[in-house]
């Protein structure tokens, strides 16, 4: 992964320092509260419910081991022992005080660590497919494209102060979106034109959030040296015409559809035009040196399938089911990419403890060179283990409670941390989480229903992205009352899609049941191996609307 | 005391902004920072004022209507009514970037120390610190950071055409 050049780390140590300052300022009486704002949010720190929560960047979700401990040692000495993975591939503290925040910055500086731009209404942390480099069916590593990205927006004088948040992400698997670029501000496509060189389809205007869309294609071939170029000119479109008089129309999405695709291609053209060919433009030595900073590992000469792997897949039943289930495909013969479930019944879904980490850290030094990732669906990587060492992985992470068999299957809940932490919630997420891993607690039954998404958000803000899950839950307030609106359809694994409203919400102690008839119905309706998503598109809404709301009349 | 910081220090400020509300209307002689609207209407006039005139350009007036009279403008104000509207900084590097712009161009309004460095790295190279603010302490929001990644209209080098090749 990249490591820091000194430069690198200067401009993080200063970071600190300024940062530092400005909380003092802010305790001194000198900086006014919303002076102060943006400027804690512009480094991740929100006040929230019962303490501040800060939010620490893991740009495009890689960490070394080392940076895993620093975690640990950061939920020991400043947090409750645990933090939490988010849906930006971030890490979050639930529990600092305020005045321990520049200590924090400070350690986590030291390990290449920092919370800038992990808030506020500036380009956030770039995220990508959490099996960047590994996946077999990807046609370049997005990871050289993702710290390009991340250099070029760190502290970029003229987009600190956007009208929104902005959010990229960075795609390099053909007809999939494991990176969900459909659904990001700027979405990049990786992509190799006829001559076979590689480029850009660049996608914008896309989100969650109160307006949910998919984007659209603004750029169709952006040439490789020009990428931050061409998000630059469209940044600049952004924080020129984007709207500023009311938040919940500031995104990019609001002004590329009301200013039409057309119209704002030709502005950032326009932009684009002057960019081009000047200095902006990356060097082959720059693109050289980013691609030297993601090497493969020191892979061993090995081949699919050894004699350990099969003995053991064929006389352990659950370490067979896990191998299935969280295990992937990879690149180099030999290996397996591993997902660590943060999403065990009883436990918040990506929540992890400082144990936990020191362990996941130590295994990742033996098993995995080095290296954890963190995904947008909350849980964690360890990309490159060998084949014939993943029963000996699988023990030890079944003993940490790591190796649930049930990821992409319904009870890998996606959830914010909701009206249990967040001052923003309408309301709770986490016990509707488990309520319904409760309800689901036949493992065979869970495997039999196949790949299933539901994804639950405490309010509009769609942290928990619940409007790509095959089933949606989103909390509402109805009068200082908790309700929860559902949602079908949506998706962001091949390709992104908002779900559809299915009527009226429910309160909370009936979501469970809810979601059980809707999965009832589906094993009903489906035709051999099918998805649910799957027969959701062959049926539409109206039999699970009859199915839901019709029992009730 | 001293609220405007120019070209990295603290000095005195013998302009005079002139806002559209102000009753008594353009004063006789003098520095003055007019509106666009001001400048547009009473170009002519303006130009036989008897001391400099600058415009001030608002969250949605671009450069781009001043375009052709910037060789006669020795300033150019860009107000901040609020620190987090951010479309000033894009204003400010266009005006370097795209125009070539070469004289002062002045932050007015909601300026505050914690905005200064991307400010000066946008082309702000003047600050009309807000008054209530010690402009001596917010002169050091100039020096918060020695490096940068990206372009700007300070150097128009990124980070990776500026290393020793």
């Amino acid at each position: 992964m990249y490591v820091y050049q000194d430069y690198d780390q200067r401009l993080l140590d200063e970071r600190v320092a300024q940062f530092r300052d400005q909380t003092q300022r802010y305790l001194d009486g000198k900086l006014a509260e919303d002076e102060y704002r943006p400027l804690r949010l512009q480094n991740g720190l929100y006040v929230q419910r019962y303490a501040p929560m800060l939010r620490v960047a893991v740009p495009y979700g890689m960490m070394a081991s080392q940076q895993l401990r620093m975690l640990a040692h950061i939920c020991r000495t400043w947090d409750k022992g645990y933090c939490h993975v988010s849906t930006r591939q971030n890490i979050q503290f639930n529990w600092p005080d305020l005045q321990d925040v520049p200590d924090i910055l400070a350690a986590l500086a030291s390990v290449q660590m920092h919370a800038i731009q992990t808030s506020g209404n500036c380009i956030r942390n770039t995220t990508t497919d959490e099996f960047a480099g590994v996946n077999p069916k990807e046609i370049d590593d997005p990871r050289p494209w993702c710290e390009l990205i991340r250099q070029w927006s760190t502290f970029n004088p003229e987009f600190a102060y956007l009208p929104r948040k902005f959010k990229i992400a960075v795609n390099a698997v053909p007809d999939e979106d494991p990176a969900l670029i459909g659904v990001h501000d700027i979405g990049v496509q990786i992509v190799k034109n006829d001559k076979g060189e590689t480029g850009f389809q660049v996608w914008a205007g896309g989100g969650l959030g109160r307006t949910p869309m998919t984007g659209e294609i603004i750029g169709e071939f952006v040439e490789q040296q020009d990428l931050l170029a061409y998000l630059e000119a469209i940044l600049r479109v952004y924080n020129k015409y984007g709207i500023r008089d009311n938040k919940y129309k500031a995104r990019i999405k609001i002004i590329v559809k009301a200013m039409g695709r057309e119209k704002f291609r030709e502005l950032t053209e326009r932009e684009f035009a002057e960019l081009k060919d000047g200095p902006v433009t990356l060097t082959e030595q720059e693109m050289a040196r980013m691609r030297a900073s993601f090497p493969a590992p020191a892979y061993d000469s090995l081949s699919d399938m050894p004699e350990a792997l099969s003995q053991a897949l064929a006389s352990d039943k659950a370490f067979s089911r896990w191998y299935h289930t969280n295990t992937r495909a990879h690149k180099q013969p030999g290996y397996r990419a591993v997902t660590l479930t943060l999403k065990k019944t009883g436990r918040v879904p990506g929540d992890i403890s400082d144990d936990q980490l020191d362990v996941v850290a130590d295994l990742a030094d033996r098993y995995s060179f080095g290296e954890v990732r963190s995904t947008h669906q909350q849980n964690m990587v360890l990309a490159d283990v060998r084949q014939d060492q993943l029963f000996d992985l699988w023990q030890a992470l079944d003993g940490l409670g790591l190796a649930t068999p049930n990821l992409k299957l319904l009870t890998d809940i996606v959830a914010c941390p909701g009206g249990d932490y967040c001052s923003l919630a309408n309301a709770k997420s986490i016990p509707i989480a488990e309520a319904i891993q409760r309800r689901f607690d036949d493992m065979d039954y869970l495997h039999d229903l196949g790949e299933l998404d539901i994804n639950i958000s405490g309010c509009m803000n769609a942290c928990g992205h619940h409007h790509i899950g095959h089933i949606g839950i989103l909390g509402v307030d109805k009068k200082g009352r908790e309700y929860y609106q559902i949602t079908l359809g949506g998706r962001g694994d091949k390709m992104s899609r908002i779900g559809d409203k299915m009527g009226p919400s429910f309160e909370s102690d009936e979501v469970a049941d809810v979601v059980e008839k809707i999965v009832s119905l589906y094993v009903e309706l489906r035709h051999d191996g099918e998805l649910f998503i799957d027969t959701y598109e062959r049926v539409g809404m109206e039999p699970f609307k009859e199915r839901i709301y019709g029992s009730a009349n | 005391m001293a609220q405007l910081i120019k070209d990295g220090a603290l000095c005195d400020n013998s302009w005079i902004r002139v806002t559209p509300e102000d009753v008594e209307g353009i004063p006789a002689s003098g520095d003055i920072i007019v509106s666009l609207s001001c400048w547009q209407e009473q170009k002519d006039m303006l130009k036989d004022h008897n001391g400099k005139v600058a415009v001030c350009l608002e969250p949605g007036q671009e450069p781009a209507e001043i375009a052709d009279d910037l060789a006669e403008l020795p300033m150019i104000a860009i107000n901040f009514p609020v620190f987090a509207d951010g479309r000033g900084y894009s204003y400010a590097r266009e005006l370097r970037t795209r125009y070539g712009y070469q004289g002062e161009i002045r932050a007015v309004g909601d300026v505050l120390q914690d905005q200064l460095f991307y400010m000066w790295r946008c082309g702000f190279n003047a600050f009309d610190v807000r008054a209530d603010k010690d402009a001596a302490e917010a002169l050091k929001g100039l020096n918060d950071f020695t490096v940068t990644y990206q372009a700007d209209a300070r150097d128009p080098r990124p980070i990776y055409r500026r290393q020793p090749a």
